[in-house]
């Protein structure tokens, strides 16, 4: 019997083949509500601020700060004010600014420490599982020899028996086993790993706990699944990301323009008869500069993969999350994604002068030595419907019964007891055991099957030779049953702007029934592998971005080809290759969680982008009078918060601009709150926080910083 | 009736005459710049210059054929100055010095029309009429080339080519200015401004003396001198001279004409782009600006404090009284918010914070509506931008019209709202910085402050009007202006046709339910925000040295 789920779905309708033992989906269970699954944050604990802190102060390094313009920038106002100071030792105001603007470079150091330090413990998790191994590789004569893992070539065959850790990645070349792969996907039920199929590819640091298999090595040591990985969580491999790269180039603009109006600044005020200190100069352009975001734009990036990372989903690069975020078409395998693995008998119909119990009775019989879940089905709703007793089983069928398994050639199961024979099976088959016999098929079992075809269900025949000769007496209703919630997550899909096409084998009739039900926008039945590669080219074409999952061999191109391809982690090296996502829970419904997660990041972005602009106005508010107000009296009305003095309401700035980082550090790890709605709506909504938020919130931080530092002697 | 009430309905009238007219040429517009067909005048005109009119353009070979063009713009012109002497119709003027020749032929050009000459005491007629009126129409016909251009790198895909330059030109010129230009000058004309090739004589008797003005081609230069939002008076007085304005119905049909192409150019985008929505938006925003500002500038001009201003209704010094308060307001305000300079009134007899407004007005970047053409590209610019900052808090990369903002668009973006501030900033602090540019100031103390930063505003921003109390005739402020002028029009046009090539390439998004609306009111204001936080802050503390500390001492 196969194992192999996918190509179920290319079999002809009508023709149910009720083969496999297993959805792709099952042989690691998600430990994710899929339905009401939402992107929510990480947790969030403050003490990760201290733990980070030593790596914080390791990225002053000017070498690393240089990297981030803007923050470079007040980590050279920071260099230039504490030299000022020491200079001038007496000054306490210097000081002060100094020692703040050291807090802001510091504080956004820690920003993205931190950020970093949550992939760190995963990584440590990862290494252990990558001891060094040694391989027992076989050679061109036929022996064995032992050679440590770190020397495997890509090509190499190696034996691996129960309890030996896997040396490399590869697929299985002979054989079939059970693999501990919980080093990777932290899931603890063994999955089976066998030669051809699908379900070859197995991974360096797993762990086979019972038979043997041969493995053929297909990735070099040191880049193997597991190296990857870890270079992922601890962000050694993390690359600016191109939204990333444009949102910094705007940030370096800024920085520029608000430098030139800051050094331009001093020839009107020394005319105006009020020059200035370079230590208040420099505090206002590091006020002005978008440090907010400036500081946390790192953090958001590694926290947005991060997020991907605690639901088991691993992106190869940053430029992928991105584009999950902007995907419009989202691909979805029928099985698995929208409806359970398995079809399940949901009616019994007879034919004309039957009963719908001797069906029933027929069916259950036939089915006893079924176990595939179809058949199991069928079992299920006979004893559920008409009470048969629960425990009977093909122990509790008469004596002499002779069983006939489902097999894949005959497309029929059922039993010969007592000069009577049951059957059950693919329409066809059936109907050409009947015929074989010298019976008739009733009349009507072809409306009957045609019905139930067309209304998205699969028949199956029943049919019984005894006394009365070989004769159909009813169809079994099978149906796919579409996993609840799917529809209203459809629903939210379009409203966020996103199309769902469901991917399936059936025939259009069948497939359009199920993609009523579930309530996608559109389907491809009969799909092949070039079905999908055109579907996408096609959808590309008119601009747009396409996601979808795939496991099999043949979906390799298409994932390749697709801006979001989330390879599941059981599928074939061929599939995890070619994708920019592997998904170790091998859960295709976290395509739509991928793409919340992606949205969230950008989100994320924009929102605190907004929010760092808007700061300057009151910022403004805040130095200008305090500079000026000398010379120029009347720009003392422009102090609309009242500060208590001019030193009091530089360093208010100055404070309020160093502390809003820390503050929003957790934001920007857990990304702000997203709910999928429309673009009116979200923008609506996070531009009243953050746009309208950012202008009113420094007023009153930096107003009650001032009253805070007005009670100390000397500055009020 | 009171002049509140004046000014408001004058108000109400310019806006009822410019959405009457907004459609048909905005359509107009469009057909324009995208028809296939050569007029007779046209095809002569590109056999006359050599070029090859259907010959699409990418972004490289357009703006080769602007710098070319203005290049050669700028020598003829130059050359006409220094040669004047020996022109017919000098009127007996001299020559023009090196430096002044320079800055008026680059202010020209530059579509700017700062002034650092008296026009009745130094220009004879050949250099108005062949030199500095034709740029009058020419330098507007580039501006709105180079917006056309930018249109067409939205509404086309996957192609870099954006146009033919010298078609655009031509066309702009001949279909668009021209035109409306004839029928403008009638008007001007039926009002009573003057339109003759008279000489020097005696034009009045005032207090026992008597006056001499010379006559000129005046109401022709004036019409497109507002309707290319140059800004370059016949004389000196500019709009203030009765022979250039002559009375209330005048200046508000001037004001019209400021605002007219500007304003309609955004229709022809939406309908070039295929949604005349997005047109809608974008007037939207420049019409909130502008309405803001000039209501303000009512507020602050009528409701000043003081004994004189308010014995005289207002701030009455520097204004006329036959256009009043209310018509001054709206005619400073739309001046400096499009890339005019024409004047009515004295900007620097302003209060401080009237002052501020026209300032401001500039410094936005002349986008609402802004110049002929770079009032479009600009606000198109800041959209980009706008959509960049906020598109993200939709959950997607940005996008604007389809076409996505990545690294390559924010770039030449960034680099486009950078190129003013500095000029503006730098030029100023090295004005304040060395000890002689100072000795121009006629006034001291902030108001003496504004006056230069005023000078390189208005420059930079191709504007022309002037605080006036400056002495501009300088070797410094000639050649720096100049310099100012001329960096400010053509660096950001660099910019702007690289920006188009790069979004004619791209193949559009197509628009979902996931997509920023950036026709909604709701991109309207964040526009606006955008604006007045992105390019408005960048001058908070020049401002607050200037304009701002004299306003609030009041």
């Amino acid at each position: 019997m196969k194992t192999d789920l996918t190509h179920k779905e290319h079999e002809e309708p009508g023709m149910p083949t009720a083969t496999p033992t297993q959805a792709p989906h099952q042989d690691a269970p998600t430990g994710h509500s899929t339905a009401q699954g939402r992107v929510g944050g990480g947790l969030f604990d403050p003490r990760q601020l201290l733990r980070s802190l030593p790596d914080a102060f390791r990225k002053l390094d000017p070498r690393v700060m240089v990297k981030a313009p803007v923050m470079f920038v007040v980590e050279v106002g920071s260099v230039v004010t504490t030299v000022l100071a020491v200079k001038d030792p007496g000054d306490w105001f210097g000081w002060t600014i100094a020692v703040w603007l050291w807090l802001t470079v510091v504080f956004a150091n820690l920003a993205e420490a931190v950020a970093e330090g949550r992939g760190k413990a995963q990584a440590d998790t990862l290494r252990k599982a990558k001891t060094d191994t040694v391989a027992r590789r076989l050679t061109p004569d036929g022996g064995e020899e032992r050679v440590p893992g770190t020397e495997l070539r890509v090509g190499d065959l190696v034996v691996c028996e129960a309890g030996d850790v896997i040396p490399g990645d590869g697929d299985v070349a002979e054989g079939v086993a059970s693999v501990d792969e919980s080093a990777i996907t932290g899931e603890s039920a063994p999955v089976i790993r066998e030669s051809g199929g699908d379900r070859s590819a197995v991974t360096g640091g797993t762990r086979v706990l019972s038979d043997r298999i041969v493995i053929k090595i297909t990735t070099k040591p040191g880049e193997t699944f597991i190296d990857r990985m870890i270079n992922l969580v601890e962000g050694a491999a993390r690359q600016k990301t191109p939204n990333e790269i444009a949102l910094n180039i705007l940030l370096a603009s800024l920085t520029i323009v608000f430098l030139l109006a800051v050094v331009t600044l001093q020839p009107f005020a020394v005319y105006a008869g009020a020059e200035q200190s370079l230590i208040v100069l420099t505090a206002l352009v590091v006020c002005l500069i978008p440090t907010t975001i400036g500081a946390l734009l790192s953090a958001i990036g590694i926290a947005g993969m991060d997020r991907l990372v605690q639901r088991n989903v691993l992106a190869m690069s940053g430029r992928a999350v991105e584009a999950a975020g902007d995907v419009s078409t989202l691909l979805l395998d029928k099985t698995g994604t929208i409806t359970l693995g398995n079809r399940q008998a949901a009616e019994f119909v007879p034919v004309k002068g039957v009963t719908a119990a001797e069906v029933a009775e027929a069916a259950r019989l036939s089915s006893l030595a079924d176990e595939t879940p179809e058949g199991r089905s069928v079992v299920a709703l006979a004893n559920e419907e008409y009470g048969y007793g629960l425990s009977e089983g093909q122990a509790g069928a008469p004596a002499g019964a002779e069983w006939i398994a489902f097999t894949a050639q005959t497309r029929m199961s059922g039993v010969d007891i007592e000069g009577r024979k049951v059957r059950k099976g693919a329409t066809g088959s059936v109907i050409a055991w009947v015929q074989e016999r010298g019976g008739t098929v009733a009349e009507d079992a072809r409306q009957l099957t045609d019905a139930i075809a067309q209304a998205g269900g699969t028949p199956l025949l029943v049919a019984v030779e005894d006394a009365d000769g070989p004769r159909v007496l009813g169809v079994i209703h099978l149906k796919d049953v579409v996993k609840e919630g799917m529809r209203e997550r459809f629903e939210e899909l379009r409203r966020m702007g996103i199309k769902t096409v469901m991917i399936t084998g059936d025939n259009p009739l069948t497939a359009k029934a199920i993609a009523d039900e579930a309530g996608v926008d559109d389907f491809l039945a009969e799909a092949t592998p070039e079905d999908k590669m055109a579907l996408i080219k096609r959808e590309q074409a008119g601009g747009k971005l396409v996601a979808m999952t795939g496991d099999g061999t043949n979906d390799a191109p298409a994932l390749a080809q697709a801006d979001v391809g989330v390879a599941m982690n059981t599928g074939t090296s061929a599939a995890k290759e070619a994708g920019n996502m592997v998904d170790l829970d091998s859960d295709p419904t976290k395509l739509i969680e991928i793409v919340e997660i992606g949205k969230q990041l950008l989100i994320t972005r924009g929102a605190l982008t907004t929010f760092s602009i808007a700061n300057d106005v009151a910022k403004y508010f805040a130095i200008i009078p305090a500079m000026f107000a000398v010379a120029y009296p009347s720009l003392d009305k422009l102090n609309i918060m009242g500060l208590a003095s001019p030193q009091s309401a530089i360093l208010s700035a100055v404070v309020f601009n160093a502390l809003i980082i820390i503050a929003l550090v957790p934001l920007a790890l857990k990304g702000v709150r997203y709910r999928p709605t429309s673009a009116d709506t979200m923008l609506r909504r996070n531009l009243g926080v953050y746009g309208l938020g950012g202008l009113i919130a420094p007023f009153i931080g930096i107003k009650l910083i001032d009253l805070l530092l007005s009670t100390i002697p000397g500055i009020g | 009736m009171s002049p509140e009430l004046a000014g408001a309905l004058q108000l109400l009238a310019l806006i009822a005459a410019l959405a009457l007219s907004y459609r048909p040429l905005g359509d107009y517009m469009a057909r324009v710049y995208s028809s296939e067909r050569h007029l007779r005048l046209e095809r002569w005109m590109y056999k006359a210059i050599g070029a090859h009119p259907d010959v699409q353009m990418r972004w490289p070979a357009y703006l080769r054929g602007i710098l070319a063009f203005s290049a050669a713009s700028l020598l003829f012109l130059y050359g006409l100055q220094r040669l004047q002497h020996g022109l017919p119709g000098s009127l007996g003027f001299r020559a023009i010095d090196p430096d002044q020749a320079f800055n008026t032929a680059a202010s020209f050009v530059a579509n700017t029309n700062w002034q650092s000459y008296y026009g009745e005491q130094a220009m004879g007629h050949a250099v108005q009429t062949a030199g500095l009126a034709v740029q009058n129409f020419v330098s507007a016909a580039v501006g709105m080339a180079v917006a056309v251009a930018l249109v067409r790198g939205f509404a086309r895909s996957r192609t870099g080519e954006l146009g033919n330059f010298w078609a655009d030109l031509v066309r702009g010129t001949v279909r668009v200015l021209l035109p409306i230009a004839v029928v403008g000058a009638m008007v001007l004309v039926a009002c009573g401004a003057i339109q003759n090739f008279a000489g020097i004589h005696e034009v009045g008797r005032f207090t026992g003396g008597t006056q001499d003005w010379n006559g000129g081609a005046v109401a022709s230069q004036e019409v497109i001198k507002e309707l290319g939002t140059n800004g370059g008076g016949y004389f000196n007085a500019n709009s203030a001279h009765p022979f250039e304005n002559p009375n209330g119905v005048s200046n508000l049909f001037e004001i019209f004409l400021i605002l007219l192409i500007p304003t309609a150019l955004t229709r022809t985008f939406g309908r070039m782009v295929g949604n005349l929505r997005q047109g809608y938006a974008i007037l939207a925003t420049m019409a909130t600006i502008w309405v803001t500002f000039t209501v303000l500038m009512m507020w602050t001009e009528f409701a000043h404090h003081g004994p004189a201003l308010e014995a005289a209704g207002g701030a009455m010094e520097g204004k006329e009284t036959r256009f009043g308060i209310g018509a001054s307001s709206i005619f400073a305000v739309t001046t400096t918010l499009t890339s005019t300079g024409a004047v009515d009134s004295f900007h620097s007899s302003y209060t401080g914070f009237g002052g501020g407004i026209t300032m401001l007005g500039m410094m936005l970047g002349e986008i609402a509506p802004g110049g002929v053409g770079s009032g479009l590209y600009g606000m198109l610019i800041m959209a980009i931008i706008a959509v960049f900052i906020a598109g993200l808090m939709v959950g997607r990369t940005p996008e604007y019209l389809g076409k996505k903002i990545g690294t390559r668009e924010i770039k030449l973006a960034a680099c486009y709202i950078l190129i003013t501030p500095a000029l503006v900033l730098c030029f100023t602090a090295a004005a304040m910085a060395l000890p002689t540019p100072g000795d121009s100031m006629t006034n001291s103390g902030a108001h003496g402050f504004s006056e230069i930063l005023y000078a390189y505003t208005s420059g930079a921003n191709n504007n022309g009007s002037a605080f006036a109390g400056l002495n501009a005739d300088t070797q410094w402020f000639n050649t720096t202006i100049g310099l100012v002028m001329l960096l400010g029009r053509f660096l950001p046009m660099v910019f702007v046709l690289a920006l188009a090539g790069s979004l004619a390439e791209q193949r559009p998004v197509p628009s979902t339910a996931g997509t920023l609306r950036t026709e909604k009111p709701l991109f309207t204001g964040l526009l606006v925000g955008t604006i007045m936080i992105i390019t408005g802050l960048t001058y908070f503390p020049a401002l607050a040295l200037g304009p701002m500390a004299e306003g609030l001492a009041a």
